[in-house]
């Protein structure tokens, strides 16, 4: 700890040069932190995934309907403790940009199968009540400024009543929070009964079922039980673990993941050599300051010690700055919450970038380093002569 | 003038001398103004490449009829009788046996596996009327026929074929319960039906149990003009509910939205990163001037002017830039350009292949910004040079 | 205090050569020396003549190509790198022409810097340092820059560094070479100072016959080996 005054010292020595480094080294994990939670936002956190939760789709696709009626004989499957039915709605709020996901559910199964939506007593109470009761996000509700209470039209250009309109209302009964930061809070929920009676066609049927196995390890046989029970009907099935259908999801917009390292390989080769070359230069600079230390009895590997914990802590400094500010700017939500409703930097990711900043630090420093290290002393003193 | 331009020379190539002594900072700003540029090349070149499959599918003089109130084709429905009536509003071009260009289309979505990752896929099953080909009029097939009306068979775009596994010429592709043969592989021009899978209309309706609907009616126009007349025809009439776009319009609003939101972030990313190597340029700048402290003090005091040597900075900051503008560029050109890949196209649910696209308007800007980076890097290290008092300056050692 | 005519160095048969391209220099050519513990000995010498090159083998700077370097009795030239800048730590103070300072550091943190190496606790260090600042004078400049100095306090400086570990012996290289006559005097009074007050047996590179009056010897380099006339 008594070097580190050398070491600070000398980065004192230039600091327009060093106050430049650090914002780039700043900027570069800044721009770390916000493409994690990019890649979080567009893929889903796979991580948080239930795994004693599947989904259970018509085989063709996600499209294709299916009936309500599997909802008994699924629950009816052993190892089965809880089913509900979603379909996709495909609401508009005045104008088709203003895109949010909104879907019929059976209030009760619901939330029973998703703990993560956390809604107050009350809240449920209203919405039991209310047929065309409607629970939104916090984040939606801020939105578009709505409040509990208001009646909201939306059109569904899919769902159409009888008579052909495509206008629906809802009476906003209550809001839901998220239980973790990875939940999306941009949703509209509303009931099931409501929707099957307002649709003119397909009746009866949903989009998919969320099926919640007891065994967590049984998951892989009980997707192919659900999908045994209705091998052959009009309507085949495919169930699969929640977390595969959101990466299958993810796979279907992109390759976002290497897209996304990528860019992050092209910003730390940039911040590498740009900061790689100002420890290098200011290095060199010191030579005779480097020959003195040694002649004062400093050892080489402390002289190569002092030059790492200098490009080491440029980059931890910088690094902390940029990766702070990132999790600053999505610590209060998404800075974005139309188009990112989840939008923030996974601890994870925030370890990976403290190791990133001492792994950064080591091998920009290396170079100059080692030249510090090998320089002879004599020859060092001799060069201001 | 002349004085003032052989002064610029004579100091920039004193500069430009002692550049290898400081290779090691120059290639670092160089290249790091390169990343910048590959960077942003190559997430702009997405959004091209995407844009254009979009840009180049819609034709002004095919129009494309929707029931009133859809925007895509997914939620559209129109009935057999709807389609009859459309097929004979005035403005449509006439084959040779003066039947309507009109193709009456279904649309559905199918899961077939990406090759690339093997993982499930969204892909476009669409039903067509014979008039379909003469409608479109830029299929070509590249190998085996066109599906027979009334067979279980289907044709696929070249893109579907090269992004999707199981679509090759001679394979069977088995979708629920029904099995279809695959004979052959068209091109569009580019465009957006290269992404899908082709079949009959008529077959594809039982298929689905769609009875005897469609979702969409893709008509020739007898010209572009002819939009107006024909658009007018539909919407006065009182059995009718429909919108009709031009499929040029159609498609472009598809890509607004995706290609908002790449360019968004690639610009965000490319200009953050811009900012970084900002840094580097004006590290290096700085340095450089530093190191030359004295020979531009020496040879203000030999009457140069300080104009030039606030030029002969910008200049070497420049050519730094755009030597690793040229680099990013080249580089990013040679990796993405041509890459073929897919996405998800929101509006319809299904996967769109595309392939990435390096524009020279895009090679163009990316050395722009090059560019800025190398003037904005050498601008206050310049200032900086001409402030450099001369008598203290040729004192130093 | 006196010299107690007991042999601290012992330099015997030393050569040193330097490849430039393909010539060969020969720097020292055979040298030996012996210096007694408490001597002041001025090194005087044309330019080239071997004088800095034999002050850094004495340092434990550099290696010598042929010959031993015995100082209390240990043949420094067999030292390993890592021992031999122990050894510089708690043997040797060096003090130089353009007095070396770390720009970017005050007089004290200068003067501390050889006390990182030891275990000294930094209560400990900054006694150690007010103690060698006061030897030299420079008690009221603690705190300064090295740019806020005269050459004289800054040489001042250099050698509170020098003495800080309580080295037996100081190594100067033309110590007063970038001092006026006053400032320069007033250095040399101070190393006779240690050297008699304090015991520390100095060698002193000079081209200055004034400052080599100060020592109680001069000895000659020339062309690599020293001559015993000394010339006047």
């Amino acid at each position: 700890m008594k070097f580190l005054y050398l070491v600070a010292c000398n980065l004192r020595r230039k600091k327009l040069r060093t106050l430049l480094t650090l914002l780039s080294i700043g900027i570069a994990f800044f721009l770390f932190g916000l493409l994690g939670a990019l890649k979080l936002a567009l893929t889903g956190d796979v991580s948080i995934a239930n795994a004693d939760r599947l989904m259970t789709r018509h085989k063709v696709s996600i499209i294709q309907m299916i009936p309500i009626s599997y909802q008994a004989r699924i629950a009816a499957i052993p190892g089965v403790s809880g089913v509900t039915a979603q379909t996709w709605f495909g609401g508009i709020y005045q104008d088709p940009k203003n895109f949010f996901a909104s879907m019929p559910v059976e209030p009760d199964d619901f939330l029973r199968m998703y703990p993560e939506f956390v809604v107050s007593d009350a809240h449920r109470q209203a919405w039991r009540t209310t047929r065309n009761g409607a629970i939104v996000g916090r984040t939606l509700l801020e939105r578009f400024h709505w409040k509990v209470g208001d009646r909201i039209p939306l059109t569904a250009p899919i769902w159409r009543h009888a008579d052909g309109g495509d206008a629906w209302e809802f009476e906003i009964v209550g809001t839901y929070e998220a239980a973790r930061k990875s939940v999306d809070t941009s949703q509209f929920f509303f009931r099931y009964d409501y929707f099957d009676e307002g649709r003119g066609q397909n009746k009866g049927t949903i989009s998919w079922f969320a099926v919640r196995v007891g065994d967590a390890a049984r998951a892989d046989a009980i997707s192919a039980a659900v999908d045994r029970e209705f091998a052959n009907s009009a309507y085949e099935t495919k169930t699969e673990p929640e977390a595969a259908m959101m990466q299958g999801f993810a796979q279907q917009v992109g390759d976002i993941g290497a897209i996304i390292t990528g860019i992050l390989g092209a910003v730390f080769f940039t911040i590498l050599l740009v900061s790689g070359n100002t420890i290098t230069q200011g290095v060199r600079e010191r030579t005779e300051e480097i020959g003195v230390l040694k002649a004062l009895g400093f050892t080489n590997t402390l002289v190569l010690g002092l030059v790492l914990a200098e490009s080491c802590l440029l980059a931890v400094l910088g690094g902390v700055g940029g990766l702070g500010a990132a999790w600053l700017m999505t610590v209060g939500g998404s800075p974005v919450p139309s188009m990112l409703p989840v939008f923030y930097v996974p601890t994870q990711h925030l370890m990976l970038g403290a190791g990133l900043m001492v792994a950064l630090g080591l091998v920009t420093g290396a170079l100059p380093a080692l030249q510090a290290m090998r320089l002879g002393v004599s020859e060092a003193l001799r060069r201001q002569a | 003038m002349l004085n003032w331009l052989s002064q610029i020379s004579a100091i920039t190539f004193a500069n430009l001398k002692t550049l290898p002594e400081r290779r090691g900072a120059a290639l670092a700003a160089a290249v790091g103004i390169a990343g910048v540029v590959t960077v942003l090349v190559g997430v702009l070149s997405i959004a091209e490449g995407f844009q254009r499959v979009l840009a180049v599918s819609g034709s002004p003089d095919v129009a494309i009829v929707l029931r009133s109130g859809s925007d895509t084709e997914m939620n559209s429905g129109l009935t057999h009788d709807d389609t009859r009536l459309i097929a004979d509003a005035p403005g449509l071009a006439r084959n040779a046996a003066n039947l309507p260009l009109a193709s009456a289309e279904l649309f559905v979505v199918i899961n077939l596996p990406k090759r690339s990752t093997g993982t499930d896929a969204n892909v476009p099953l669409r039903g067509v009327s014979p008039a379909a080909f003469d409608v479109r009029g830029n299929l070509t097939l590249l190998e085996g026929r066109r599906f027979e009306p009334g067979k279980n068979e289907v044709m696929v775009g070249v893109g579907a074929a090269r992004q999707f596994s199981g679509l090759d010429v001679g394979r069977t592709v088995r979708v629920g319960q029904t099995e279809w043969a695959v004979v052959g592989v068209f091109t569009a021009g580019g465009g957006v039906a290269e992404s899908e899978v082709w079949t009959d209309a008529a077959v594809l309706q039982p298929a689905y149990h769609r009875g005897d609907t469609y979702q969409a009616v893709y008509a020739k126009l007898i010209s572009a003009d002819a939009f107006h007349t024909f658009t007018d025809a539909l919407t006065t009439n009182p059995s009718l509910s429909i919108k009709a776009m031009r499929q040029s319009d159609f498609y472009a609003e598809q890509s607004t939205l995706l290609v908002g939101f790449v360019k968004g972030i690639g610009i965000t990313i490319a200009g953050l990163m811009a900012v970084g190597a900002l840094f580097g340029a004006l590290n290096t700048m700085y340095s450089s001037v530093a190191a030359r402290t004295r020979e531009i003090a020496t040879l203000r005091a030999l009457g140069f002017g300080s104009s030039p040597v606030v030029v002969s900075v910008l200049l070497e900051s420049l050519a730094l830039a755009l030597a690793g503008g040229v680099l990013g560029a080249a580089g990013a050109w040679l990796a993405f350009d041509g890459h073929t890949t897919s996405t998800m196209n929101w509006q319809t649910f299904s996967q769109v292949a595309f392939a990435f696209r390096v524009s020279p308007a895009l090679l163009v800007e990316a050395i722009l910004w090059a560019a800025m980076i190398g003037v904005l890097g050498g601008l206050f290290p310049a200032i900086r040079a001409a402030r450099i008092p001369i008598a203290a300056a040729l004192r130093e050692t | 205090m006196t010299t107690d005519q007991s042999p601290l160095i012992h330099l015997t048969g030393v050569d040193k050569t330097y490849r430039r391209g393909s010539e060969e220099i020969r720097v020292l050519a055979g040298l030996s020396l012996t210096v007694q513990r408490g001597e002041f000995l001025a090194l005087m010498g044309p330019s080239g003549s071997g004088k800095s090159t034999l002050l850094n083998l004495l340092g434990g700077l550099d290696r010598p190509t042929k010959g031993a370097v015995e100082i209390g009795g240990e043949r420094i030239d067999a030292l390993t790198d890592r021992r031999l800048a122990g050894w510089r730590a708690r043997h040797v103070g060096l003090v130089f022409q353009f007095y070396n300072l770390l720009p970017v550091m005050t007089a004290e943190r200068n003067v501390e810097l050889p006390l990182l190496l030891t275990p000294l606790s930094r209560a400990e260090r900054r006694r150690h340092v007010a103690t060698a600042l006061a030897v030299v004078g420079l008690r009221d400049r603690t705190n300064h820059y090295p740019r806020q100095l005269s050459g004289g306090e800054q040489q001042r400086v250099g050698i509170a560094r020098a003495i800080v570990t309580d080295p037996t012996l100081l190594l100067c290289d033309e110590p007063t070479g970038d001092l006026d006559r006053k400032s320069g005097d007033e250095i040399l009074s101070l190393l006779q100072t240690l050297n008699r007050e304090q015991g520390k047996t100095i060698i002193m590179v000079t081209h200055d016959p004034h400052a080599s009056a100060r020592a109680s010897r001069t000895v000659h380099l020339d062309k690599g080996q020293l001559s015993a006339a000394a010339p006047a």
